[in-house]
C-alpha cells in the first residue's frame, strides 16, 4: 500500500499535527509526503527523518498567497501521478477545506475527522464520531478507489525524529487555471496563548464568570500551565469572550489531554464539543451539575477560590520541579 | 437571482443515541428531528439576500427518505420560495449525496449562489457542500461567518481558526458555506407553520437525478457508544488541599503538567 501524506507547514516549520500522522499505524506501507507553497525544500528533510521514504516538492508562487481552490487544483494534478492507494491529511481548517475538494475532483472514498486510523496490509481500518461524538462508527470503504481521509489533530503522538533517515526528493509541476477566488487580507487573531483546537490543556470557564474581567483568573491559571481558554456558549453570548473560544455543538470541537471546566453546568450542547477529552475536570458549586456526570476528577467549590489557588499551586510545583 | 439552499435533517442534540442492534446504525424511534443548526443560517443567509435583490427566489434542497419533508416545510415557514426532497436513503454517504444535489440544481437552473452549512452535526463531515461545487465547477467558500455582497461578486470573511480569518472574494455563481456568527436565524411564525403545511413540495428520484448504489464509496457500520465513564472523583478538604492535590493528579497521575 502507498500512502502520501499531505503536509501542512507554516513559517518554514511543519504543523504538529502533520507530524502526528507519521504516528499512525501504517503497517508496512510505502509512505510519501507531498508539500506545497513557496520554498518548501527544506522540508524534505524533517519528512523524511518522519518517516517519509519519498518527498513530493509541488514549489508555486501562486500557492503562497492562494487559496483553498489552487491547494485542491494543485494537489488534484499531483495525486494521480503519484497514484498513491490512500491521502491523508490532518483535519486542520486547511486539511478539512482541502481533502473534499480532493476526494470530488479524484471521485475518491472520503473519510474525514478521524480518530482511529490504522493500515494493514492493504486494509484501511477508520473509525470516526459520529452524533457530536456520542457515538463513533467504522468507516467502510465500499469499493477500491482512492481514500482520502483526514485525521483529527491528537489522535496519535508524532513520533521522534530518526535523524539517520532521509527522503528522495522529487519536483512535482502544476499548471494551475485562472482563479475565481482571490485572497484578499488575512487579519490574524493575535494571542499568544493556544487556540482550543490545538492545545493539549483547555481552561475553560462559563457563565458564571460574571464578566470579560473576571475572565483573568481563567487566564491567569491557563497561563501558568500553558493552557488554552475555552468558554461557554453562555459566556460568549455575555460578550464575555470571542466566539472563537466557544467548546460546544455550535463551537470548536476539541479533545485535548486535558479539559478543566469552571462554572460550567456541562449542558448537552457544551458536552458535545470536549466530551472526547482524555481527562474531564469539573469546579462547580452544583454538586448536581451534568458536568460532572463526564468528569474523572471534580471539586465542588466556588471557582473564585478554587482556580486562583489552582493557578497558585501549578507555579509553585513549577517552582519546585 | 437563482438561490439555493441546501439543507440535512439532524437529529436534535438533545436525542440519547441508541444504536440498532446491528450495530450498524442508530435506532430512529424516538428520534426528534431539526435542520442542522448551521444550514439554520445558510436559509437566513438566502432570505436575507433574496430580499435585497428584487425577483429572486430561495429554493431549499434535502436528500433523505420521508421524513426530511418537515424539515423542509420548517424552512419554507422561515421564508424560503420552494423546497423540494431528493428520494435518498438517510445513510446516502457525501459523495452520492453532493452528486445528486448537483444533479438536481442543474435540473432547476442555474444557480447564482448556494448556500450550505459549514458541518452537519450527525456526520460532522463538512464533506457536501465543496463536493457540490467541485461537481457543479463553481468556486467555493467555507466557514464563512460574514458576507459583503458586491456587484457580481462577495466578500467573505473565512474562520480559519485560531481567531484568524481570511477575507476571500469570489465571483457569482459559488458555495458558501456558513459558520457561526454569519447571522441569528429567523424563527418561523405559527402561523408561518401552520401556512407552509399547505404549500407543495416537490419530489426528485433516485433515477430523476441519475444516482445509483453504485456511487456510493462509503459505508458506517460498527457503531460503538463510548465505554461507560468511571464515576467522578470528588476531591475533598479546604480549597487549598483540593487544589493541591488536583495539581498533584494533573502532574503525576495524567502526566499533563
Ligand atoms: C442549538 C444550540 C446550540 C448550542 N451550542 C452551544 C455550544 O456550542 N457551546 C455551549 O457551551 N453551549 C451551547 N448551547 C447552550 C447550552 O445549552 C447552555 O445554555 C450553555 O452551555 C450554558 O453555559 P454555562 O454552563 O456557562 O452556563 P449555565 O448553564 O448557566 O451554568 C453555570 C454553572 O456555573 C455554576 N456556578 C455558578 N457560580 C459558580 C461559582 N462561583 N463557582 C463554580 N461554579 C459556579 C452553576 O452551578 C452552573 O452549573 C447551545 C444551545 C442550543 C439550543
Ligand atoms: N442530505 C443532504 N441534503 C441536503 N444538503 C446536505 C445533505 N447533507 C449535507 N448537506 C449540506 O452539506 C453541508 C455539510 O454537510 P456534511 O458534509 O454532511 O457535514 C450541510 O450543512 C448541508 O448544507
Amino acid at each position: 500500500m502507498k500512502i502520501l501524506i499531505i503536509a501542512e507547514h507554516k513559517n518554514g516549520a511543519l504543523a504538529e499535527a502533520t507530524r502526528e500522522l507519521f504516528g499512525l499505524s501504517l503497517g508496512q506501507a510505502e509512505i510519501h509526503a507531498v508539500v506545497a507553497g513557496e520554498a518548501v525544500a527544506p522540508l524534505a528533510e524533517p519528512l523524511g527523518q518522519l518517516g517519509a521514504t519519498k518527498v513530493h516538492l509541488v514549489e508555486s508562487l501562486a500557492l503562497a498567497g492562494g487559496t483553498g481552490e489552487s491547494l485542491g487544483q494543485a494537489l488534484g494534478q499531483v495525486v494521480p501521478r503519484i497514484a498513491p492507494d490512500v491521502v491523508l491529511a490532518a483535519h486542520t481548517p486547511q486539511g478539512r477545506d482541502l481533502a473534499p475538494r480532493l476526494a470530488a475532483t479524484l471521485d475518491a472514498a472520503l473519510a474525514t475527522d478521524c480518530i482511529q486510523l490504522s493500515c494493514e496490509g492493504d486494509t484501511v481500518i477508520a473509525r470516526r464520531p459520529v452524533y457530536a461524538g456520542k457515538a463513533t462508527a467504522e468507516v467502510e470503504f465500499t469499493d477500491d478507489s482512492l481514500k482520502v481521509i483526514t485525521v483529527r489533530p491528537r489522535s496519535a503522538k508524532a513520533p521522534e525524529p530518526d535523524t539517520a533517515r532521509s527522503a528522495e526528493v522529487a519536483q512535482a509541476t502544476v499548471e494551475l487555471p485562472e482563479q475565481k477566488t482571490a485572497l484578499k487580507e488575512i487579519i490574524a487573531g493575535g494571542g499568544e496563548r493556544p487556540d482550543v483546537t490545538e492545545a493539549a490543556i483547555i481552561v475553560t470557564g462559563g457563565r458564571s464568570l460574571g464578566s470579560a474581567e473576571n475572565f483573568s483568573i481563567i487566564e491567569n491559571f491557563a497561563d501558568t500551565i500553558g493552557a488554552a481558554v475555552g468558554s461557554s456558549r453562555a459566556a460568549v453570548d455575555a460578550g464575555y469572550r470571542p466566539y472563537r473560544d466557544q467548546v460546544g455543538q455550535t463551537g470548536k470541537v476539541v479533545s485535548p489531554q486535558v479539559y478543566i471546566a469552571c462554572g460550567v453546568s456541562g449542558a448537552i450542547q457544551h458536552l458535545a464539543g470536549m466530551r472526547t477529552s482524555k481527562h474531564i475536570v469539573a469546579i462547580n458549586t452544583d454538586p448536581e451539575a451534568p458536568i460532572f456526570q463526564v468528569a474523572d476528577h471534580g471539586i465542588v467549590g466556588d471557582l473564585f477560590e478554587v482556580v486562583p489557588l489552582l493557578a497558585e499551586a501549578a507555579k509553585n510545583r513549577n517552582g519546585n520541579g | 437571482m437563482n438561490i439555493f439552499v441546501c439543507i440535512r435533517q439532524v437529529p436534535d442534540t438533545t436525542t440519547r443515541i441508541k444504536l440498532r442492534e446491528d450495530g450498524n446504525g442508530i435506532d430512529e424511534a424516538d428520534i426528534q428531528w431539526i435542520i442542522s443548526p448551521h444550514d439554520e443560517l445558510a436559509i437566513e443567509e438566502a432570505l436575507q439576500f433574496r430580499d435585497r435583490q428584487p425577483g429572486s427566489t430561495v429554493t431549499v434542497l434535502s436528500a433523505g427518505p420521508a421524513r426530511v419533508t418537515e424539515s423542509l416545510r420548517m424552512a419554507l415557514a422561515m421564508g424560503a420560495d420552494a423546497a423540494v426532497r431528493l428520494d435518498l436513503p438517510g445513510d446516502a454517504d457525501s459523495a452520492t449525496n453532493a452528486r445528486s444535489l448537483a444533479a438536481a440544481i442543474g435540473k432547476l437552473g442555474q444557480a447564482d449562489v448556494v448556500f450550505v452549512g459549514k458541518e452537519a452535526i450527525d456526520d460532522g463531515a463538512g464533506a457536501v457542500g465543496t463536493m457540490l461545487a467541485v461537481k457543479l465547477g463553481l468556486p467555493c467558500v467555507n466557514v464563512v461567518n460574514g458576507i459583503e455582497y458586491g456587484d457580481g461578486s462577495v466578500t467573505c470573511r473565512r474562520d480559519v481558526g485560531g481567531g484568524n480569518i481570511e477575507i476571500i472574494e469570489t465571483p457569482f455563481p459559488a458555495v458558501i458555506s456558513a459558520q457561526v456568527g454569519l447571522n441569528e436565524p429567523r424563527y418561523a411564525t405559527a402561523l408561518n407553520i401552520i401556512k407552509a403545511k399547505k404549500k407543495p413540495i416537490d419530489t426528485l428520484t433516485a433515477d430523476e437525478l441519475g444516482v445509483t448504489d453504485a456511487d456510493r464509496k462509503t459505508r458506517l457500520r460498527n457503531f460503538e457508544l463510548p465505554p461507560p465513564k468511571q464515576p467522578c472523583r470528588i476531591i475533598e478538604g479546604s480549597p487549598a488541599e483540593q487544589a493541591n492535590e488536583l495539581i498533584r493528579v494533573l502532574a503525576e497521575d495524567v502526566q499533563a503538567i
